[in-house]
């Protein structure tokens, strides 16, 4: 992060407008993510989340309205954009045949960096795969797959993240690692912009919340900005349950400081996961 | 911008060719019919077919099955290209700084390199079955290169398929007409055999061309209007596809 971009804020949308023939998924979206900063957008399903993660990434292209990321348009410089960005969409792009390891050298390799070997095996480290690495992928579960899926995207590093429901269809501990790994991301400098349907999601990681409701923002704010639109909390004495997410984490996690590998902690969230049911 | 282009299609070209190698099956797949057929047509009906020459029937016949084997083969081609879509790692392709048509042109390599080894497996069963030719060196790469230029033509129809299915089993229906073509051409009996209508229609179609050419050329003989004709096909089929597979790709990234 130099000053010169910190001036710049990262991302800038400004009246994008995207329509699938009659349907007005997004009617004029404006926001503005700061460089090194973690910007959630929270939507229902359909809100218009996806489309919009997908034109920023040049994948898709707007009907209206502009986009920058690091001040080229997605538009018309969407060459320069891909070499800022990386994307991590709905559904793990992991290639099933291919093993961890030859993943990520895949995408080393279409990112012209060198020693690709090296910088696998240095990923595999950081997301605790190294023991999978070289197994086919297709053997992998739901959490190591979105392990493998966010190294593969962390690959060069693009100095924008695009997380797309980063963790819709995992289980609470393999939500847990990938919150602590979007943490470590903006730390080291990256601007993340994720999509999440899941509040406390967003209230865990963001700097900034935008809601996006049927196409347009219609709050965007910090989370304490977007508290203060309630009117002021109400003193309610009521017995502090604990939730059965944090029962399961706890549960879990003791069980899991034996130091068991990947493949067993999955087995053990099954089985722990029908014992609470 | 070029050196970008082949660099990557590299890349990921040596993914796809890694997919063939983990389930060879595919190759084997793709020439057990024609192999079946070949044994069909030779050992059960062959010997009431009159081909007019003198030639065993092995002969005759396989230039039409390496035909098959091909227009049956280049189906994984759609298969694969449509998993991709599907999977999110085509996505995850054009969301980086590569050369966008590599993505296509890695599955139309590899199955250029499939396709040629199925075709290598069926010749050499026809080469045990009795097949013989006189063909020079020249005269077999006259063939292999009609042979690629007929996979390259189908393999770009295969990747509009592709592109466009929505459904598995859509990604590789296409090819069926494809396959039965060769049934209706020159590939197994003479066309003059042939009611008046069908062998109009059989003697105007793509394959008797494509067929009568390679068969000249193992039997050395002149190859005629045939190679012309043969070749006009395949190129206008080629540039055609082509355009087609990549309008719809630039609409479909767009």
């Amino acid at each position: 992060m130099t000053t010169g971009q910190a001036l710049e804020p990262a991302i800038r949308v400004q009246g994008i407008g995207k329509s699938f023939k009659d349907l007005h998924v997004l009617r004029g979206v404006d926001l503005e993510v700061e460089a090194g900063s973690i910007f959630a957008l929270l939507g229902s399903n359909g809100a218009g989340k996806t489309t919009l993660v997908r034109i920023l990434s040049t994948l898709l292209k707007a009907d209206s309205g502009t986009a920058t990321v690091r001040g080229f348009d997605v538009g018309t410089e969407p060459g320069k954009v891909r070499e800022s960005i990386s994307l991590t969409g709905q559904f793990a792009a992991v290639d099933e045949v291919l093993t961890g390891r030859e993943n990520l050298m895949l995408v080393a390799r279409l990112r012209h960096l060198k020693s690709p070997a090296a910088i696998a095996d240095d990923l595999l480290i950081r997301f605790s795969l190294t023991e999978a690495g070289n197994r086919k992928a297709s053997t992998y579960s739901g959490g190591m797959r979105r392990r493998l899926d966010i190294a593969m995207s962390l690959i060069g590093n693009p100095p924008v993240v695009f997380l797309d429901e980063p963790t819709t269809g995992l289980d609470p501990q393999a939500r847990v690692e990938v919150w602590q790994t979007i943490k470590q991301l903006a730390d080291g400098g990256t601007t993340v912009l994720l999509t999440t349907q899941y509040l406390d999601e967003a209230e865990q990681l963001a700097d900034r919340i935008a809601i996006l409701h049927r196409g347009k923002i219609i709050q965007d704010g910090t989370l304490a900005e977007l508290k203060q639109l309630l009117p002021p909390a109400k003193v309610d004495y009521v017995e502090k349950q604990p939730s059965l997410e944090e029962v399961f984490i706890a549960l879990v996690s003791e069980a899991g400081e034996a130091g068991t590998a990947d493949a067993d902690r999955v087995d053990d969230k099954v089985a722990a996961r029908k014992e609470l049911r | 911008m070029t050196s970008l282009l082949l660099g990557d299609t590299g890349v990921l070209t040596s993914r796809s060719l890694r997919h063939i190698l983990r389930s060879p099956d595919t190759i084997i797949t793709t020439a057990v019919t024609p192999v079946a057929l070949m044994l069909l047509f030779v050992y059960v009906l062959g010997g009431a077919i009159n081909t007019g020459s003198n030639q065993s029937y092995v002969n005759y016949l396989l230039p039409g099955i390496l035909l098959i084997t091909i227009a049956s083969g280049i189906a994984y081609t759609a298969y694969r290209l449509f998993l991709d879509l599907q999977g999110g790692i085509f996505e995850r392709f054009q969301s980086m700084p590569i050369a966008r048509s590599s993505v296509l042109w890695a599955h139309v390599l590899t199955s250029l390199a499939a396709n040629l080894a199925s075709v290598a497996i069926v010749t050499g069963v026809a080469l045990i079955m009795g097949f013989r030719t006189g063909a020079s060196v020249a005269g077999w790469l006259a063939v292999a290169g009609i042979l690629v230029l007929f996979t390259l033509a189908l393999t770009w129809i295969a990747v509009i398929a592709g592109l466009s299915a929505k459904t598995v089993d859509g990604a590789s229906a296409f090819s069926y007409p494809l396959i039965f073509l060769p049934f209706i051409s020159s590939a197994f009996v003479p066309t003059s055999s042939m009611p008046a209508p069908v062998a109009w229609f059989a003697e105007n179609q793509p394959v008797t061309s494509i067929v009568n050419a390679i068969r000249a050329l193992f039997t050395r003989q002149p190859v005629g209007d045939d190679i012309w004709i043969a070749l006009a096909w395949l190129v206008g089929i080629l540039v055609a596809a082509y355009a087609i597979a990549t309008a719809i790709y630039r609409r479909r990234i767009s």
